[in-house]
């Protein structure tokens, strides 16, 4: 037993000391002029980094030298969990998870504080107490309801294991990943309060925030698409989004975030869009939080099935309705002074923004009704109902399906004013292809249903419309040097866009699954593939023992694919687990999971899918990231960082 | 200005409606089967695999049925909470009826042995027939029947304390008084 836990307890402590000198000096010392205040912000914030890394650390040593008198090690570990997922334990459940959160929001802020030297101090120190604020918040929540350093007597010998389903390495990644996403809008959400607060709504505001904007867009993306992923191989139903609250709590910010980077374009180039690209910043933090609250009060169901405790509940509410509350107030009051510099006409690069930013907006807000939906009915006392993907689908296709018409269109527009004609003549021949090919596609699965071949050539005329628009800026330009890395990173992601809908219009129409019953040694056709299946025998890992199946996969008399579907149960917590078997590949896999023993003679039940193309889903996911990145990394961000601190100085050299 | 207050307003709205959900159990769920017939099953014991529990000699007594296995973590962890509420269930009541879902039979009776039987009889379901008939969405679920063998609750997840105080042993009350006056 070590000291290790209280250091941990006391650090959080003092992590919440530091973070409230964070936020209230800078911005006593913003209001009323006063230096020393404001430049207080960047040290304390590096103080309260310092003190939560402090207690990250700690509780990890904690987890890894399996300290069973700490009473979350004890509900999270045991001593045969690898030591992967040992240190994964500690975002296993709750509390952890929360600490996780409040460790990022503050790497958030200390890389703010890092790359805001170009920013005018006062903004600066005003974006970071409001991080400051927001850390408050978690670290009182924390250290008032989730105390993860609680300690246990009498101490127990072993611990109650981590929940199987998050022993995975998929799934040990994937929740960073999204809070890096979900706490990096923040960043933006910060930018955006000081913005309102100074009264500066500038396109600088948008240029600082945009590269920001676009990090935790990367990264919530990724753990999105690390998310499906995870459940498409790990629940056993080869479905790869179940429109579930705990998924749709990531999707909903994710919606608005994408919105906000567009809308932060027109902001930055044009100033237009002032306005609301200030209240999508709001918004896109507060359906973060919004996500949060609902994960963790249990207000809704979901297979994710999270322990809940009303007190919790009630904590977020609050601390909700004190964040958007308040940052809604504060725009409401200053927003009526912003005033959007120059019109546009319909036909412009500004009229393709503006089409997104209405569509995305009612994509989430569609979202959002459907997530919360069940709650109000049963608020109202009118019943209990949940809605499911019928309703998601049928909603959100025909919103998403403009999306991807218009938007290689819109990204070659011009700023200002285009015309009809100059966009859509060259286009008209690519259109004719993109449906063509889709009708080949469909073809070739002899299958000619206007869904799937309307979903592909969608999935193509996104890909070749934006093909095109590299094609013309190149060769508009003076050859690739001159084309910026931006415009590489919107066309990437763009292109992702259209593999991504290519994918799913071909797995959601051409996927084959069956429920079949084989004795050993006997075969199932499906989907042109002869499944061999060849008996089961007993298998064991670390910390649970299994029943491993093997299924050969022949395409014709080749053989494609041995798999071995496995039925794990872990030793502790005793829950049953399906571990699918899937032979992965560009253009289909194959997936076998193992279902229930039928009798004595070895036959077992087996759900055998073929998916063709399902990972293109995950493939546009990355493409867009990876725009995203390039976007990011675009030189203009540092080039004008620089000469907006040339202007600002400028600007104090005339007011003094 | 108004065009600015409206996005306050609208999160005022779902706030309202959130405030009010942390106040709901989504996990209570109608069940069809409230104030029907409770289904019938004749199934092996799982002391004596030679007897049977059969329910329908049940009639006249309030009795509840709770199901669970040893696969099932929060079965453990409202084991407790089922122990106290025997001892508290009259004689003359039916007791706790378990239904032993899609368990091991020797696994289950060890787990009893070791931390105690909280239940009158206890039937095992291997193929799971009769959870399917009494409708049952996971383990733990425990519903009460009254005496003239109609279901008259039913609850979802692990029992606590506070439902056993605040809402079975009343209702067991209320159902047991013309029995016994």
């Amino acid at each position: 037993m070590t000291l290790l836990p209280e250091v941990g307890h006391f650090a959080l402590i003092l992590a919440l000391c530091m973070a409230l000198v964070q936020s209230i000096l800078p911005l006593v010392g913003a209001a009323r002029h006063i230096g020393n205040f404001v430049a207080i912000a960047r040290p304390a914030a590096g103080l309260q980094v310092l003190f939560v890394v402090i207690a990250y650390a700690c509780l990890t040593q904690s987890f890894i030298v399996s300290d069973f008198s700490v009473a979350y090690v004890a509900q999270n570990s045991n001593v045969d969990l690898p030591l992967m997922y040992r240190i994964s334990g500690v975002w296993g459940a709750h509390e952890g998870s929360l600490l996780l959160w409040v460790l990022i929001l503050s790497l958030w802020t200390g890389a703010v504080c890092l790359f805001s030297r170009s920013v005018p101090p006062v903004m600066a120190a005003r974006v970071i107490a409001v991080m400051g604020l927001v850390s408050v918040g978690f670290l009182l929540f924390l250290l008032l309801t989730s105390n993860p350093f609680e300690r246990l007597f009498p101490i127990p010998l072993s611990g109650r294991d981590l929940n199987p389903l998050l022993q995975d390495p998929g799934l040990a990644i994937h929740p960073p990943m999204l809070y890096v996403g979900y706490v990096g809008f923040s960043v933006a959400f910060a930018f955006a309060v000081a913005a309102l607060m100074g009264g500066r709504l500038d396109s600088a505001w948008a240029r600082w925030s945009r590269p920001w904007t676009l990090v935790a867009w990367v990264f919530l993306t990724v753990g999105i698409a690390l998310g499906s992923w995870w459940a498409y191989y790990e629940l056993g139903w080869g479905g790869w989004w179940f429109w579930d609250p705990v998924e749709n709590a990531s999707f909903m910010p994710w919606l608005a975030g994408t919105a906000l980077i567009h809308s932060l374009a027109a902001t930055e180039n044009r100033g237009i869009f002032k306005a609301w690209t200030v209240l999508l910043a709001v918004f896109a933090f507060s359906l973060s939080l919004l996500g949060t609250f609902l994960v963790r009060s249990g207000v809704l169901t979901s297979v994710h099935a999270f322990a809940t405790d009303p007190t919790r509940g009630v904590f977020i509410l609050v601390f909700l309705g004190v964040v958007v509350g308040g940052s809604l107030l504060l725009y409401a009051w200053r927003a009526p002074r912003i005033r959007s510099l120059g019109g546009f006409s319909l036909v412009s690069r500004e009229g393709g923004l503006l089409f997104n930013n209405v569509l995305l907006s009612v994509a989430t807000a569609t979202v959002l009704l459907g997530t919360l939906y069940p709650l109000v009915i049963d608020a109202l006392g009118l019943g209990k109902v949940s809605v499911g993907p019928p309703y998601f689908n049928s909603v959100f296709i025909p919103i998403t399906a403009p999306l991807a018409l218009v938007l290689g269109i819109g990204a070659m527009a011009r700023w200002r004013k285009d015309s009809l004609a100059r966009l859509l003549t060259p286009l008209r021949w690519l259109a004719l292809a993109a449906v063509a090919g889709a009708v080949a596609l469909a073809a070739s699965f002899y299958d000619l249903r206007w869904e799937a071949i309307a979903g592909i050539a969608l999935g193509l005329w996104v890909t070749a419309s934006t093909g095109f628009g590299i094609w013309r800026r190149v060769a508009g330009h003076g050859g690739l040097a001159r084309v910026p890395l931006a415009f590489w990173g919107m066309s990437t992601a763009h292109l992702g866009v259209g593999v991504f809908a290519v994918g799913i219009a071909l797995t959601s129409t051409f996927s084959a699954e069956e429920d079949v019953g084989l004795d050993p040694g006997t075969s199932h056709q499906m989907a042109g593939y002869t499944f061999r299946f060849d008996g089961v025998r007993d298998a064991s890992g670390p910390n649970y023992t299994a029943r491993a199946g093997t299924v050969t996969a022949f395409l014709g008399d080749r053989q494609v694919a041995v798999m071995h579907p496995q039925k794990r149960v872990y030793r502790v917590q005793r829950n049953p687990m399906t571990e699918a078997a899937i032979d992965a590949g560009l253009f289909r896999d194959l997936y076998v999971a193992l279902g229930d023993p039928l009798n004595d003679k070895g036959s077992w039940s087996l759900r055998l899918y073929y998916k063709p193309f399902v990972r293109w889903i995950w493939l546009g996911a990355l493409f867009m990231a990876f725009g995203g990145i390039l976007s990011a990394c675009d030189r203009r961000y540092r080039r004008v960082a620089s000469r907006v601190r040339q202007g600002a100085q400028t600007t104090a050299a005339a007011g003094a | 200005m108004s065009r600015f207050l409206l996005p306050l307003g609208i999160f005022l709205v779902i706030a309202t409606f959130l405030a009010v959900g942390l106040g709901l159990n989504p996990r209570e769920i109608p069940s069809p089967l409230i104030d029907r017939p409770a289904p019938v099953f004749r199934l092996p014991d799982l002391h004596a695999a030679d007897r049977v529990v059969d329910v329908a000699e049940l009639k006249g007594r309030v009795w509840l049925l709770n199901v669970w296995g040893t696969w099932c973590p929060n079965c453990h962890l409202e084991h407790p909470v089922l122990m106290r509420l025997a001892s508290q269930l009259p004689d003359a009541s039916g007791g706790i009826v378990g239904l032993n879902w899609k368990d091991n039979s020797a696994e289950a009776r060890r787990l009893l042995m070791r931390t105690g039987n909280p239940y009158r009889q206890v039937a095992v379901d291997q193929a799971g027939h009769a959870a399917i008939d009494w409708g049952v969405y996971g383990a733990p679920e425990t519903f009460v029947v009254d005496a003239s063998g109609t279901v008259r609750y039913k609850f979802i997840g692990p029992l606590s304390d506070a439902i056993v105080a605040e809402e079975i042993m009343p209702l067991v009350s209320r159902l047991m008084a013309p029995v016994q006056g």
